[in-house]
């Protein structure tokens, strides 16, 4: 039996060892999550890796900003002046943006959307790969201690790059959108299909799910749609470089991401989201013709009784510094950032605007089948700035505070 | 190419000391996640399976190159979002043939090296894909120019990086 052992000691431990992995393997296959074993393995891995990690990206980039602040100066005035131009020209942009984004988000509400918002972005460095072909993942500087959990969206200002898959102390995995076991809800921004944005074995991105029948032209761009409940609705995801006919009827969508995901330097984690309703909701619901005739003019009701009273209100008013000013949102308690937010998005969480005060209960109201006529607007004004006035079958106005979570 | 074919006795066994034992396959590892973020070509690179490679054959103990790719592979799964132990089984399997073929033949010239990583890059890659396809389901494509050309490039490089770790041999 010894010499049978010592004979074929080799080929045994062999066994022994490749039925230990395979036994191991066929449990992480079988469990969803990390195995306690795995996961110690995990983080023995990334704490011996990444810390020299972080030491070579530390070196590199101070090299890098001693070279680029200090030294390669050359064509910064050019490139100065071209910025300000760029700025003058988004500053117009962001005037018609702005507008479009108010239209948008009045619709919005009053067909009962519930959209979430990036309320709270963590930026994070790139340290490191997975160094290996299969799995396409990163690894940044941030951790658990930074409040990181899994599955935070990972995002860059250009798109989506990916989410986060492991978090350690203070080191995070994150799974880039081109690995073969990632998907993001996706939507076409012309079209408006709605498919799953999936990475493939060789690394590219191909938009799944949509039907051979619909018209997909190369070009158009891929966002996404919030449905995966990770990544917020909107956010470029890419390009359609090649349409071409799949199987089971579907077509095979590549897609060109629109963050370099080769080249990722910084990033942005994020951290929170806000999950708003709008406020209209609480005034039940309101027609397209409800509105149309909040902005007719109408023929006012008898004056109020006490008219004395009336004007002594609106001196109140005129002289009350809380009043909004036309064409400002009314609250003065709102966060300055608020009235002027860049992101036509971030408009929606400005917390007081003049379509919230207007549509505050019993607040310019009209006269329709779903209750009594609310007292007269003064039409000379814009509707938007008018005073609320009291209704006595509704509820006093309430405002909502401000949301402290601004825009990041 | 000059393989020599020798016996057991005619060959040379080497050992190496703790810290290159350690320090060797944990800067592998830590070069084949760092090097790719900044090159993506070096992607195609599997340093650690080099390491494996060459502690095997210089040793010329089976015992000594499967665990030592085994456990080679297993850190080097950690690293990636995938289960442990693809690598894992795989670098086990290269160790044990390497060091089963270090024993039988000479490979300490230039010709043979290329020769020998060469075959053992291609064995790795079809270890690992079909346990990938087998156990764990994991789509994968097959390219044998892609897998030939990759096993080439690490071949050439591994022939470099076996004479710089040459200096760390020891015999017994």
């Amino acid at each position: 039996m010894e010499s049978v052992l010592g004979r074929y000691k080799n080929l045994i431990v062999l066994a022994c060892v490749l039925v230990a992995q395979v036994l191991g393997l066929a449990v992480q296959v079988k469990r969803t999550t990390d195995t306690e074993s795995s996961r110690l393995i995990r983080i023995w891995a990334v704490n011996m890796v990444t810390p020299f990690e972080k030491v070579l990206h530390w070196m590199h980039t101070g090299t890098g900003n001693i070279w680029h602040n200090y030294f390669y100066l050359r064509g910064v005035r050019a490139e100065n002046r071209d910025l300000k131009a760029e700025i003058e020209r988004l500053r117009l942009e962001q005037v018609r943006l702005h507008e479009d984004a108010a239209q948008a988000h009045r619709l919005q509400a009053l067909l009962a959307f519930k959209e979430q918002f990036i309320s709270q972005t963590l930026p994070a460095q790139v340290i490191g790969s997975g160094g290996s072909e299969q799995s396409r993942i990163l690894y940044i500087d941030k951790g658990q201690k930074d409040g990181l959990k899994p599955d935070m969206a990972v995002i860059t200002v250009d798109g989506i790059v990916g989410k986060v898959l492991k978090t350690f102390g203070s080191t995070s995995q994150v799974l880039l959108i081109d690995d073969q076991s990632s998907g993001v809800g996706a939507i076409l921004d012309k079209s408006r299909l709605q498919g799953i944005v999936r990475g493939t074995p060789a690394g590219e991105v191909v938009l799944e799910h949509i039907m051979t029948d619909n018209a997909v032209q190369p070009g158009e761009e891929v966002r996404t749609s919030g449905g995966d409940r990770i990544f917020p609705k909107g956010l470029p995801i890419g390009t359609v470089t090649k349409v071409g006919t799949g199987q089971d009827l579907f077509l095979n969508i590549r897609v060109r991401p629109a963050a370099n995901l080769s080249k990722l330097e910084e990033v942005l984690i994020v951290t929170k989201l806000v999950e708003q309703e709008p406020t209209q909701l609480e005034t039940g619901p309101v027609r397209a013709a409800d509105i149309l005739a909040e902005r007719l003019p109408s023929v006012p009701d008898k004056p109020p009784a006490d008219a004395s009273k009336l004007k002594e209100g609106a001196a109140n008013e005129a002289a009350n510094p809380v009043a909004p000013a036309p064409g400002k949102p009314s609250g003065a308690s709102a966060p300055p950032h608020a009235e002027v937010a860049p992101n036509p998005r971030s408009g929606s969480i400005v917390p007081i605007s003049p379509k919230n005060t207007a549509a505050a209960p019993g607040a310019l109201k009209p006269a329709t089948s779903h209750g009594p006529a609310p007292a007269p607007v003064n039409v000379a004004e814009p509707l938007q700035t008018a005073a609320p006035m009291p209704n006595p079958s509704s509820p006093p106005p309430t405002t909502e505070p401000p949301t402290q979570n601004g825009p990041q | 190419m000059p393989i020599t074919y020798t016996s057991g006795d005619q060959v040379e066994v080497y050992r190496f000391n703790w810290p290159i034992t350690l320090g060797v396959p944990a800067t592998a590892l830590f070069l084949q996640a760092w090097l790719p973020h900044q090159f993506p070509a070096f992607a195609m690179l599997d340093l650690p399976l080099l390491v494996t490679i060459f502690f095997a054959i210089s040793r010329r103990n089976p015992i000594s190159g499967l665990l030592t790719g085994g456990a080679i592979g297993v850190f080097q799964d950690a690293l990636t979002g995938l289960p442990i132990g693809l690598n894992g089984i795989a670098k086990t399997l290269v160790g044990y043939a390497a060091s089963s073929l270090g024993v039988k033949i000479d490979v300490e010239n230039a010709g043979a090296r290329l020769l020998v990583t060469l075959v053992f890059c291609v064995t790795h890659k079809v270890v690992y894909f079909m346990v990938a396809r087998g156990m764990v389901n994991l789509t994968m494509n097959w390219s044998w120019p892609h897998e030939l050309w990759s096993a080439l490039i690490n071949a050439v490089v591994g022939v470099f990086m076996f004479y710089a770790l040459d200096r760390f041999k020891q015999r017994t």
